[in-house]
């Protein structure tokens, strides 16, 4: 795998946080009825790093669960993958408004395979969805409500996620496959 | 095509695949705290539970597992199968293979059958308990269960207590606490221990109150009385005078030990009923509970494992 460009670096995606952070309180109203979960890997970082920012904007206090999607994934005749991660949602999610945070928008299963997850967990008010990239090629009627940016690529491209968190550094790049 | 995932015993896995798999396992325990208990990992997909011995608790721990995973499960009853009309044991594999499915639990009473059913099947095999041999799900879910009160399994202290001679947990878990690093000693009067002991490499006692105030872990034995062909202990009250656990000896316990048991208990013999009647008191020490709930958890994992 070749790196093509940097698409995103530090300061780029700390702006977007701020962005969609305001964008979300906007769109709700507030942040009363708002839980945040991240889709394992990169969605947790990203939506723990939203919630804090908004909870000091408006010194609320706001819900963070964890979401692994293995077990609802649509491909499993194709391929199970073998690593799970954990799985985190300890409180009620009924009736509540959830920010689905994941780090690319690709084809659109993942997310389809969120939402079932979640609805086993109960039945929320809405589900909305946050992106740090939408790089298109969507195979399923789904789109996100606040996306950080939207990235048009080839299929043969692919677009590389680095988070702090997870990989010591900040920064998005799109590279060659 | 990918070898098939087979699941005989756990000498085939690296101390790091089993860090791994206990670390994964959480996971699926996770599934079963839900109000929903059931993902769709494996929906699709055909289980057959083919037990040849009877058995209860793994029974029906593979087949709760299966369905949490949305897997179908169907349960082979070979007491009324075939084999009881005199079909031989080469045609019944044959006949289960006709049948489409993707992965066959298996229960035998002869050590090694199951690995040659393995060999002469296309799908995975899982073994849940052959003969005197060994059985991996259930030392999987021991050390789960030791695991989730330990985080450091180095060097703890596992006494093993009663019918080792007859006992394929005792050489599954053996062999397993061995592998992680634990500090094993058997504790078992000489005519219930094998004959090729020394090969287990581990240390030996003849009374349980030589490890009961040292042990982290206590791990009793049930007396296997349906595989004794002929008397091994002289009676009930010697058994309990040298290796039962009782209250007086259950207080003996450290602190912050545990007891298990891999069940059915025979009350009176290995665990006096005093204690089996304060289990729910005392959660924090007495596992024997927990180890039937943990046992789905592995099993869900080793069963995503095998399909994956």
């Amino acid at each position: 795998m070749r790196e093509k460009a940097t698409v995103l670096n530090s300061d780029d995606i700390e702006r977007i946080i701020k962005r969609i952070s305001h964008e979300i309180i906007e769109r709700n109203k507030g942040s009363e009825n708002i839980i945040f979960i991240g889709i394992q890997k990169r969605g947790v970082p990203l939506a723990k790093r939203i919630k804090e920012n908004i909870e000091s904007l408006y010194s609320s206090e706001i819900k963070l669960g964890k979401l692994d999607i293995s077990f609802y994934r649509d491909d499993i005749n194709e391929k199970i993958k073998s690593d799970v991660n954990i799985t985190e949602i300890p409180f009620e999610i009924k009736g509540k408004d959830i920010i689905l945070v994941d780090d690319v928008l690709f084809t659109g299963r993942t997310i389809r395979a969120a939402m079932d997850a979640i609805m086993d967990f109960g039945r929320p008010k809405s589900i909305q969805l946050v992106v740090l990239i939408d790089r298109g090629h969507r195979e399923l009627p789904i789109r996100a409500d606040y996306v950080g940016k939207n990235l048009p690529t080839s299929l043969n491209e692919f677009v590389e996620v680095k988070l702090n968190e997870t990989d010591n550094e900040d920064k998005v790049s799109i590279c060659w496959i | 095509m990918d070898k098939k995932k087979d699941i005989l015993s756990l000498d085939e896995f690296s101390v790091e695949q089993i860090n791994e798999f206990l670390i994964q396992t959480e996971s699926f325990a996770e599934i079963l705290k839900r109000d929903i208990k059931k993902v769709p990992a494996l929906r699709g997909k055909t289980i057959i539970n083919l037990f040849f011995e009877p058995s209860t608790r793994t029974k029906v721990s593979f087949e709760i597992a299966a369905k949490r995973l949305s897997a179908d499960l169907i349960n082979f009853n070979t007491s009324s199968s075939s084999l009881r009309k005199g079909e031989s044991e080469i045609d019944t594999i044959k006949t289960i293979n006709s049948m489409e499915n993707d992965l066959i639990i298996i229960r035998h009473s002869d050590s090694g059958y199951i690995n040659y059913f393995a060999k002469n099947v296309p799908v995975p095999v899982v073994n849940a308990g052959d003969g005197k041999h060994e059985h991996p799900t259930q030392a999987l879910l021991d050390l789960y269960t030791i695991y989730k009160n330990f985080t450091n399994l180095k060097d703890l202290k596992i006494a093993i207590i009663g019918d080792i001679l007859n006992s394929r947990v005792a050489r599954s878990d053996i062999k397993l606490f061995n592998k992680m690093g634990m500090d094993v000693k058997v504790v078992a009067p000489s005519m219930l221990m094998p004959e090729d002991f020394s090969s287990f490499k581990t240390k030996f006692a003849n009374n349980i109150d030589e490890v009961i105030s040292d042990a982290d872990v206590l791990y009793m034995l049930r007396m296997q009385f349906e595989r004794q062909e002929r008397k091994f202990y002289p009676s009930i009250k010697e058994y309990n005078k040298f290796l039962s656990l009782d209250m007086a000896r259950f207080n003996l316990m450290k602190k912050d030990a545990i007891l298990m048991h891999p069940g059915p208990v025979n009350r009176g013999i290995e665990i006096s009923g005093e204690v089996m009647d304060i289990e729910t008191l005392n959660k924090d020490k007495i596992k024997i509970n927990a180890q039937i709930s943990n046992g789905v958890a592995v099993r869900m994992a080793l069963l995503y494992y095998a399909l994956s």
